[in-house]
């Protein structure tokens, strides 16, 4: 069944809806490759949540998605990884090494926003353009006691 | 050791089939009364055999059927072809090696996630493995 790849901003979300075959899979690969050119995403989630098994094919398809998209510019995170699904791939001794992965799709944006926000400041270091920033001081408000006390 | 109910015959005879044969297994594993990660081990278990006939023997085929045994009960799987066969069983069964398609994973991952395992394979007539588990 075909994955459908939706654009949120600078990340792509490609949504398993149903459990995938071999092909299936190899087209997922294709279409990402396609789409972080086409809309210069920086980012990739694979939600995975549906999935029955991930076995040494699928392991290695994965993998090779998250490090051909890194060479594209775009980090990837799968989340979504089902206990018992992830149990079976830990006793098939398959791992998921070198690439990202997450609870969620929420997770998933969470990691993405982090590893941005990283290149972004890796960036500004690099570029000289910006002085480095000062480090915020957290002046704490003073709680001025019994003033919030409920009446 | 004998056979509760009808066996289930799934011909494997491309990669959309794996998928059949471990969805089948799974449904099959549920109603033998496997609980937990347990339904999902076995059909990883049966898309990794599954995978072998796809990869290194074009065609064959994979037969569940659910057994008992004294009091337990359990799932077997048999994964059969009639491919080019398995010349070395132990460097077949080693974790990591590959002839060339795959990762070296399958078969020794197979046994792993199973409580019984047994290949037997002749060159040039096939390969048939036999897998088991029981309900704990």
């Amino acid at each position: 069944m075909h994955v459908p790849i939706l654009k949120q901003g600078d990340y792509l979300i490609a949504t398993i809806q149903s459990v995938l075959s071999d092909a299936d899979l190899l087209q997922l690969r294709d279409d990402l490759a396609d789409r972080v050119g086409q809309f210069r995403s920086r980012g990739v989630i694979i939600d995975a949540t549906v999935l029955d098994v991930i076995d040494s094919f699928a392991t290695r398809t994965l993998r090779g998605i998250a490090h051909m998209l890194k060479l594209r510019g775009a980090e990837t995170v799968i989340a979504g990884i089902q206990p018992d699904v992830a149990f079976a791939m830990v006793q098939l001794g398959l791992t998921l090494e070198g690439v990202g992965t997450a609870l969620d799709l929420e997770e998933g944006l969470v990691f993405l926003n982090t590893k941005s926000k990283r290149a972004g400041s890796l960036v500004a270091r690099t570029g000289g353009a910006l002085p480095p920033s000062p480090p915020k001081v957290h002046h704490p408000t003073p709680i001025q006691r019994g003033s919030r006390r409920p009446k | 050791m004998s056979a509760l109910n009808d066996e289930i015959c799934v011909p494997i005879k491309s990669a959309a089939d794996i998928v059949v044969a471990r969805q089948k297994g799974r449904a099959l594993a549920v109603q033998m009364g496997f609980s937990g990660s347990d339904p999902t081990v076995i059909a990883a278990a049966i898309s990794e055999v599954a995978r072998n006939i796809v990869n290194h023997a074009v065609q064959g085929e994979v037969i569940l059927s659910g057994i008992h045994e004294s009091s337990r009960l359990g799932i077997q799987v048999v994964a059969r072809d009639e491919g080019p066969g398995i010349a070395d069983i132990e460097q077949a069964m080693q974790y990591g090696y590959s002839s060339g398609k795959g990762m070296g994973v399958g078969l020794p991952g197979a046994k792993w996630l199973m409580d019984e395992f047994d290949i037997k394979s002749h060159v040039g007539k096939g390969t048939r493995v036999t897998m088991r588990k029981w309900v704990h």
